[in-house]
């Protein structure tokens, strides 16, 4: 197995603007994907998509973060970098899932929550607190994919979940390796130095017990073929959810509770 | 106790010495007749100067008007015992995991010596303080978390501290009062502190589903991952006048949005108005209300007596 790259390494490839998208996976993992809009309370987010889509013939709903290839998909998407009416539209599919009892499955890359004079009048912090109340207690499996960038908050929303995945270049951080270092050294050029500091990379995640699973990439990164990629993550999916199903829901949520509930480093 | 009597006698208590700020008692010190310490220990300063309106007032005036600023009735930030000494009824604190402490989970350099000179300083183990208390004789769960103590950033310990108090509250049948500050999530515990956003609201979730009452009490500055966590998951949510509450730093969003952004942006006045607190109290009517709302939600004295 090749050596694993360091977090700047992974930082550079997952900011390549030849990165697939959830977007491009979306289509090589389901069938019938409908895309759904809008919060039904202020407007449709561009930086998080989602519908019903078939997996293996079975309906799920998908929910994810959307980043562009281009500078207007980026206008389109803010980046990946959702409002807070992305985060209530994801609430109301996922509430949707729940009734009729359909597998969620977030796809999640994002820089992080937006940070503008708008999204804190519409209550950003509370958009992302409902989601992380709402998804903790879901009555129904819900399975996460850290695709690219996995920002704060804004990635944990869409990540409190019964599994969680990342891809084998995706980085889960609760700062951005610019912020911590302008924050550590006054200098946000010392990012990398900050990346490695942070300990941001799947396998990190994976030793302390965030992720559950690492999905193979491509040699090179996922560029290099969406189609392998996607052929790694459906198989991910397939044997998740199957083992996910025969568990009765208060059994589910005890486990999701006791996932989270362990993380922690502390003495007494 | 009436009420006037509670604040003659808090006001009493922070006339010694000389009007100053009580210091606050350690937490865990069992030793506390290791006194002489090598670091210089800073001076309280003898004058407060409010960041909202620029007023400067002398140290015992500030600290004689429960730390709210005379000219502007900025809430002011409080250590987390003294928070508790104006709040609860006198004796009836219990604390929760006294001795808790951070480890350094992801070796982050310097941190376990920002910790130790932080602990050393503010008398505080971390940034909360958790435990039982009653008011009124009304019993209930209460956490307080202290800005003294690294901004109060969220860590493992203000993480699990904050999920066993909901989860004390759930067994026992008592509402939770939190009084929230925070910096956000803390970085020096990378991955691991921002999970404790999901740990706290998943417990702040099953708190909910058992029927009992949480009040959050938002005081100065509740913001990042605290503010998009737990602290905004109340039933009821309470915030001091002219605190800061916000998701993201008031300098990220000036950079870009290349402007400055008005005075009372993410204050909780304009919290209130954009429809994310319930009600602005003022700190000498904190108990007043507190108590009243927990009458309404059946809770009662001596429930536990």
């Amino acid at each position: 197995m090749p050596e694993k790259n360091s977090a700047w390494e992974c930082l550079e490839l997952i900011r390549n603007k030849n990165r697939p998208t959830a977007i491009d996976y979306i289509p090589l993992i389901f069938g019938e994907f409908i895309e759904l809009h809008g919060d039904r309370h202020f407007g449709d987010d561009k930086a998080i998509r989602g519908g019903i889509a078939s997996f293996e013939g079975v309906p799920v709903t998908v929910i994810c973060q959307v980043k562009g290839r281009n500078l207007s998909e980026n206008k389109n998407t803010n980046f990946a970098m959702p409002h807070p009416e992305g985060y209530r539209k994801a609430m109301r599919l996922a509430s949707q899932a729940e009734k009729f009892h359909r597998p969620v499955i977030c796809f999640v890359d994002t820089p992080g929550a937006f940070c503008g004079v708008d999204a804190e009048k519409r209550g950003q912090g509370e958009a992302i607190a409902q989601s992380l109340y709402l998804f903790s207690k879901l009555k129904t499996p819900v399975v996460s994919v850290i695709l690219g960038e996995g920002g704060s908050g804004g990635a944990l929303a869409l990540a409190v979940c019964d599994r969680l995945a990342m891809l084998e270049n995706a980085v889960y951080s609760v700062i951005s390796p610019r912020g911590a270092a302008s924050i550590l050294w006054k200098d946000a050029a010392r990012e990398k130095d900050a990346a490695e500091v942070l300990k941001i990379t799947a396998a990190d995640c994976k030793s302390f017990g965030i992720i559950e699973n690492i999905i193979a990439e491509p040699a090179g990164g996922a560029q290099n073929s969406p189609e392998e990629t996607s052929e790694n993550i459906t198989a991910f999916l397939s044997e998740t959810l199957r083992e996910l199903a025969k568990l009765p829901a208060d059994e589910l949520l005890r486990a999701r509770y006791n996932k989270f509930r362990k993380i922690g480093v502390y003495s007494e | 106790m009436a009420l006037e009597n509670l604040f003659s006698l808090v006001k009493e208590r922070w006339k010694t010495p000389a009007g100053a700020v009580a210091p606050e008692a350690p937490v865990n010190n069992e030793n506390p007749a290791e006194k002489p310490r090598d670091v210089p220990v800073p001076k309280q300063p003898t004058t407060f100067k409010c960041p909202r309106c620029m007023q400067v007032t002398p140290a015992d005036v500030y600290a004689a008007n429960l730390k709210v600023c005379p000219a502007c009735n900025y809430h002011g930030r409080m250590g987390a015992r003294e928070r508790l000494n104006i709040f609860a009824d006198a004796g009836t604190f219990s604390e929760f995991d006294k001795g808790m402490t951070s480890l350094n989970p992801i070796d982050f350099p310097g941190y376990d010596e920002k910790m130790g000179a932080l602990r050393e300083k503010t008398g505080l183990v971390d940034a909360i303080i958790t435990g039982t208390a009653s008011i009124h004789s009304i019993p209930f769960v209460i956490g307080v978390m202290d800005s003294n103590f690294m901004m109060a950033s969220m860590g493992s310990v203000v993480g699990e501290k904050i999920t066993r108090a909901f989860e004390y509250a759930e067994s026992h049948g008592l509402p939770l009062v939190m009084f929230t500050a925070s910096g956000g999530a803390r970085m020096q515990e990378g991955i691991i502190s921002l999970m404790q956003m999901a740990k706290t609201s998943a417990a702040a979730a099953k708190l909910s589903e058992a029927g009992e009452l949480f009040i959050s009490v938002l005081t100065d500055p509740t913001t990042g991952g605290v503010e998009a966590s737990f602290a905004s998951l109340g039933d009821i949510i309470i915030a001091e006048p002219k605190v800061l509450i916000g998701f993201a730093g008031r300098r990220v969003i000036e950079g870009t949005i290349k402007q400055h952004l008005p005075e009372d942006f993410q204050s909780a006045e304009f919290q209130l108005e954009h429809g994310f607190v319930d009600i602005i109290t003022e700190r000498k009517a904190m108990r007043k209300t507190i108590r009243h709302i927990l009458r309404l939600h059946g809770y009662r004295g001596d429930k536990n007596a």
